[in-house]
């Protein structure tokens, strides 16, 4: 073993003579490696991953406060519109109320207004009926008068009337 | 003595060789190549988690990502193998997981030297482990440490055997820890280079040697993740037993 | 080919060393199988799972890898 490690291809790894220098620069470095590490870089890294789950926390804390009020804003809107439609309902129904009264007044005026013209022109038509009655009646008189003066007889007032009242009642 | 009177003159072993940088002897405190590589996994890994996770950004970068998700990793790992206690070591475990990653893949540069692949070097990570462990389940527990071995499940004539088997193994940890990192790395690299050196001496075939280290290659590359991760995750399962000697 | 019996004894001890790595390769290759049959009867549980899996494949690969030693170091060191 000793006479390979001299001559040449034995394994370097079993030359015992290096390996002070190995272990001693091993130890150094890792030394250092440790301090780099333990001191600069991992709190570094810790701090950046910390903040960040903090960042992370906090948003989903607001993302989560936001949907609430959302929420509730959505539970808001409703119940105004819920009650905004109950508003308009009860609107319409009064205004349909009113409506109804105000056209029931009207007919209620309409009909008695036309019941009144009914009447007036029902008495107007008895009045004219009523002259044109009387008209005929005297007209009748008058032509049975001067017929009987054509005949030479002489017509007696009274009986004339009487006559002729006889004969518009019958023919009448 | 093997091949130096075979017809191929592969010498897949020289690659491990440890030179003085500057010419001369290797004496203990000599920069060597060892000196060399081991700087550069030091830079290496400053770069991906300080150079890398520079910006701080809420939204990082790719570079950031990759140092968080590391950390991350790594912590998880602690946690959830050597026990929520085990998080105050995370420090210790992620320098050695940083150093055994970094120096394997800087290994597979091509004319690199894999530090991780010198016995020397992973013994020392493997004993380094091994007696901070026991030396912790010592102090923290006292001698109750010593139930890792007196398995009280089994039946009372058995347990001696047990506690010398389970003593035996307790004892090899650090032998398995080490040679499997150095072995994996060592393996790997000598094989490359034996395909290597196949490629001269194919002739016309020469692709198919190429091919197969190119293939090699990739394997490569996931050996050397896999096998810091083993380092480290067989670091935190020894730290569970420290920490939490009754089964 | 000039060389002693010591030498030939040599390698042919190298080579079944070798075979040594041929029982790690089945025992990791039973240890993935074995994850991923249980892995598909309960996807749910294999992340969990996924650390046991390499610390299995490590023990078994390690023993492999002491062979691979024994290997090297009969062709080079002995």
């Amino acid at each position: 073993m000793a006479e390979t490690a001299a001559t040449g291809p034995g394994m370097p790894q079993l030359d015992i003579s290096t390996f002070p220098n190995q272990i001693f620069w091993l130890v150094v470095t890792l030394v250092v490696l440790y301090f780099v590490m333990s001191r600069v870089a991992l709190p570094r890294v810790a701090a950046v991953l910390a903040d960040r789950r903090g960042v992370i926390t906090s948003d989903i804390a607001t993302a989560e406060e936001f949907k609430h009020k959302a929420q509730a804003a959505e539970e808001a809107y409703h119940k105004a519109l819920a009650e905004a439609r109950a508003e308009a309902g009860r609107i319409v129904e009064a205004a349909k109320a009113e409506m109804q009264e105000e056209l029931d007044a009207q007919m209620a005026k309409a009909d008695a207004e036309i019941a009144a013209r009914t009447a007036e022109s029902e008495r107007r038509i008895q009045e004219i009926r009523d002259s044109a009655m009387d008209m005929v009646s005297e007209v009748s008189k008058d032509a049975t008068k001067d017929i009987l003066e054509l005949f030479g007889a002489k017509a007696d007032a009274r009986s004339v009337n009487a006559a002729v009242a006889a004969r518009l009642k019958g023919g009448a | 003595m093997a091949d130096n009177n075979g017809g191929l003159a592969i010498r897949p072993m020289d690659q491990f060789e440890v030179k003085a940088l500057f010419g001369g002897d290797v004496s203990w405190y000599t920069p060597t190549n060892v000196t060399l590589w081991m700087a550069l996994t030091v830079l290496a890994a400053s770069a991906l988690m300080i150079y890398g996770a520079r910006g701080r950004a809420l939204v990082p970068s790719r570079a950031q990502s990759a140092a968080e998700m590391t950390y991350g990793f790594i912590y998880k790992m602690v946690e959830d193998v050597a026990g929520k206690d085990a998080v105050r070591f995370f420090p210790h475990i992620f320098t050695l997981f940083m150093f055994v990653f970094f120096a394997n893949i800087l290994g597979l540069v091509p004319f690199a030297f894999t530090t991780t692949s010198h016995i020397a070097v992973t013994a020392v990570l493997a004993l380094t482990v091994f007696f901070s462990v026991t030396a912790l389940g010592f102090i923290l527990h006292g001698t109750k440490f010593l139930g890792l071995f007196w398995i009280s499940s089994a039946p009372l004539a058995l347990r001696p055997v047990l506690a010398l088997i389970e003593l035996i193994s307790y004892c090899v940890r650090p032998v398995s820890h080490s040679i499997r990192l150095a072995g994996a790395m060592m393996a790997g690299h000598a094989v490359a280079k034996v395909f290597a050196g196949f490629t001269a001496a194919m002739g016309a075939a020469f692709f198919l040697p190429i091919l197969a280290v190119t293939a090699l290659y990739a394997l490569e590359l996931l050996v050397a993740v896999i096998q810091a991760y083993v380092f480290t995750i067989l670091t935190c399962v020894y730290l569970k037993d420290a920490l939490h000697p009754s089964h | 080919m000039e060389g002693s019996i010591a030498e030939m004894g040599k390698f042919i001890g190298v080579g079944l060393t070798a075979i040594g790595m041929g029982g790690a390769a089945i025992g990791v290759g039973n240890i993935a199988g074995n994850f991923l049959s249980g892995a598909l009867r309960n996807p749910s549980a294999a992340p969990g799972q996924t650390a046991m899996l390499f610390i299995g494949i490590a023990f078994a690969e390690a023993l492999g890898i002491f062979s691979f030693l024994v290997a090297l170091l009969l062709m080079f060191a002995v």
